[in-house]
C-alpha cells in the first residue's frame, strides 16, 4: 500500500489491517502522554484546497500524536487564490521534502492525478475529492460499526451486517467509500435517497437501494445519516426542505423502530432539523461523537502502515536486512 | 509451522523451561520482599505466555490473583525505517505502573534494542519506581548497556546460529528451546 486514494483499492486484509492497528492506536488517547515516536522527522502535508474542519484537525492530531511534522495547507490566503496551479503547489511541497501529502480537493480525482504524476515522491493520502471519495472517512466509519456489532469485543468482521446510508448520496463521496469499503468488509449496505439524489450508475454499486426509508429502518444494525450538501445543489432535487425531512429525515419516531443493539452515525457536519433531528443526534443510540475520537486512530493507524515504515526512496538499502 | 529441523539441537525442553520459569518466579518475589507493587509486563508475542505462566506461579505462591500485561514496543522500534510498516500487537497494561516497580518480560535477551524500546515505551506510561528485566534466555551479544536481572538459561551462541522458543500457547507444539544453524530467515 503506497497510497490510500480510494476505499474501493483495500483489499479484506488490508482494511482489517488498518482497523486492528487502529484499535490499539485508540488506547494512546488515554494514556498521560499522547504521542508515540515512530514518525519522528517525517513530514505531512495537510493540502487543503476545501474547506473542512474535522477532517483537517483529525489528520493534524493523528499526525502529531505520531511525532510527525505537519505543515499545514490552505488554499485561502496562499497562492492559489493568486492562480497557482496543483502541480506547481505540488512541486513546491515535494522540495520542501513531504513524505505525505493528506490531500483535499473541489475536484474529483484530483489525489488520483497527485499520486500518478512525478511531482511528489511522497505517499498521497485522499482525504476527500470532489463527489468521489473520502476512504479515511469510511474507515472511521467501519471501525465505529466494527466496535459497537461485531463479535469478539468489536474485533470480529462485518459479515451479514445491514447498514442503511441515507439522504444526498449523489453528492456523497463518504457514501461511495462506505459502500465500496462496507461491502469489502462483508456487510450487506443499503442506499435510501429520493430517486434525484441517487447518482446515475448506482446500479453498478455493489448495494440495494430503496427509496423509502420507513421500509428499511427495522433491518438495519446501524443507520448512516448523510449531510445535505446545499453548497453543492444548483438544482431543486426535492420539493421542500420540510418535505424532504418528513421522508428522510431521523426523527425520535423512526429511531424508536430501530433493532434494539442499532447504532445512528453521521459523517459531519451535521444539518440538525434537516437529515437528523437534534434528540436524535443527542441521544445515547448516537455515536457520532464517538466517530471523531475513532477518526484520529484510525488516521494514525493509516499514517502509520503509509510511512511508518520502510518507504520507497530512490536509495534504499533493502539488502542490508 | 514447519516441522523443527534435523540440524536443531534442543536446550531445554518443556521441564526445563517449567523448573526455570519457577525459578525466576522465587527470585522476584525474593528480591522485591513480596507481590505487592509489581507489575509483571510481557513483550509480544512469547513474552506475554512467559508473563503469564510467571503470573500464574506467583497467585499460587502469593495465594492471591496476580495478572500479567502486554506491552507493545513496535513502535518505538529503532529499526522501523529498515522494514515496511508492521502490524502492532495488542498492548494491555493492568495496573497504573506509577511508583511500582515492573518488571518486563521476554523470551529472548540479545541486542538489547527491544528492551531499549520497551524502557521508552514504560516512560511514556508513567514513572515506575524500579523496572527489571526478567528472560528465558540470554545469548549475549548486547549492543547497547542492559543487562536482565532474572535469567532462565545463559546460551552462549554465535551469530550464524538461531535460537527458536517455542512455547505451546504461540506455537501450538510442545515447549522447547533449540539452537538452530542459521538460514537468516
Amino acid at each position: 500500500m503506497k497510497h490510500l486514494l480510494s476505499a474501493g483499492d483495500l483489499s479484506r486484509a488490508e482494511a482489517t489491517r488498518i482497523l486492528d492497528t487502529a484499535e490499539e492506536l485508540l488506547s494512546v488517547a488515554q494514556r498521560p502522554i499522547k504521542k508515540l515516536p515512530t514518525l519522528r522527522g517525517r513530514t505531512i502535508v495537510n493540502l487543503f484546497f476545501e474547506d473542512s474542519t474535522r477532517t483537517r484537525i483529525s489528520f493534524e492530531a493523528a499526525a502529531k500524536r505520531l511525532s510527525a511534522d505537519v505543515i499545514n495547507f490552505s488554499a485561502k490566503g496562499s497562492s492559489v487564490s493568486k492562480g497557482e496551479s496543483l502541480k506547481d503547489t505540488a512541486l513546491t511541497l515535494q522540495a520542501m521534502g513531504a513524505d505525505a501529502v493528506v490531500i483535499r480537493h473541489g475536484a474529483s480525482g484530483a489525489p488520483h492525478q497527485l499520486a500518478h504524476s512525478e511531482w511528489t515522491r511522497g505517499a498521497v493520502v485522499n482525504a476527500g475529492d470532489g463527489t468521489h471519495e473520502h476512504p479515511t472517512q469510511a474507515l472511521l466509519d467501519a471501525f465505529t460499526v466494527r466496535k459497537h456489532l461485531a463479535d469478539d469485543g468489536g474485533t470480529g468482521d462485518l459479515e451479514g451486517k445491514n447498514i442503511t446510508i441515507v439522504g444526498d448520496v449523489l453528492h456523497s463521496r463518504v457514501a461511495r467509500s462506505n459502500a465500496l469499503l462496507l461491502h469489502t468488509l462483508g456487510a450487506k449496505v443499503t442506499l435510501v435517497a429520493p430517486p434525484t439524489l441517487l447518482p446515475v450508475g448506482v446500479d453498478a454499486w455493489p448495494v440495494e437501494t430503496s427509496y423509502d426509508l420507513d421500509a428499511s429502518i427495522e433491518k438495519a444494525d446501524a443507520v448512516m445519516m448523510l449531510r445535505v450538501q446545499a453548497e453543492r445543489m444548483n438544482a431543486a432535487y426535492f420539493p421542500s426542505a420540510r418535505e424532504y425531512s418528513r421522508r428522510y429525515g431521523l426523527d425520535m419516531s423512526r429511531m424508536n423502530r430501530l433493532q434494539d443493539h442499532a447504532i445512528v452515525m453521521h459523517p459531519g457536519p451535521m444539518n440538525r432539523g434537516m437529515e437528523i433531528s437534534a434528540d436524535v443526534a443527542d441521544s445515547p443510540r448516537s455515536v457520532i461523537v464517538e466517530q471523531v475520537t475513532n477518526g484520529v486512530a484510525v488516521r494514525m493507524a493509516v499514517l502509520y502502515l503509509l510511512v511508518g515504515g520502510q518507504t520507497d526512496q530512490p536509495n534504499s538499502e533493502e539488502e542490508t536486512a | 509451522m514447519v516441522a523443527v529441523p534435523a540440524s536443531a539441537r534442543t536446550v531445554l525442553d518443556h521441564q526445563d523451561i517449567s523448573r526455570a520459569l519457577t525459578r525466576i518466579t522465587h527470585e522476584i518475589l525474593e528480591k522485591n520482599r513480596d507481590s505487592d507493587g509489581l507489575v509483571l509486563l510481557g513483550i509480544p508475542t512469547r513474552g506475554v505466555d512467559l508473563a503469564r505462566r510467571i503470573a500464574t506461579r506467583m497467585s499460587e505462591v502469593e495465594g492471591r490473583a496476580i495478572v500479567a500485561g502486554a506491552l507493545d514496543v513496535t513502535m518505538y522500534r529503532d529499526d522501523l525505517r529498515l522494514k515496511p510498516a508492521r502490524a502492532l500487537e495488542h498492548t494491555d497494561i493492568p495496573d497504573d505502573v506509577d511508583g511500582k516497580v515492573v518488571v518486563l518480560i521476554d523470551d529472548v535477551l540479545m541486542s538489547g534494542r527491544t528492551i531499549r524500546a520497551a524502557l521508552d515505551a514504560l516512560s511514556d506510561l508513567g514513572r515506575p519506581r524500579a523496572v527489571q528485566l526478567a528472560v528465558l534466555i540470554d545469548r549475549g551479544h548486547r549492543e547497547l548497556p542492559i543487562r536482565a536481572d532474572y535469567v532462565g538459561k545463559n546460551l552462549p551462541t554465535s551469530l550464524a546460529e538461531q535460537v527458536k522458543v517455542r512455547l505451546t500457547e504461540t506455537d501450538d507444539q510442545a515447549d522447547s528451546v533449540s539452537i538452530e544453524e542459521g538460514d537468516h530467515s
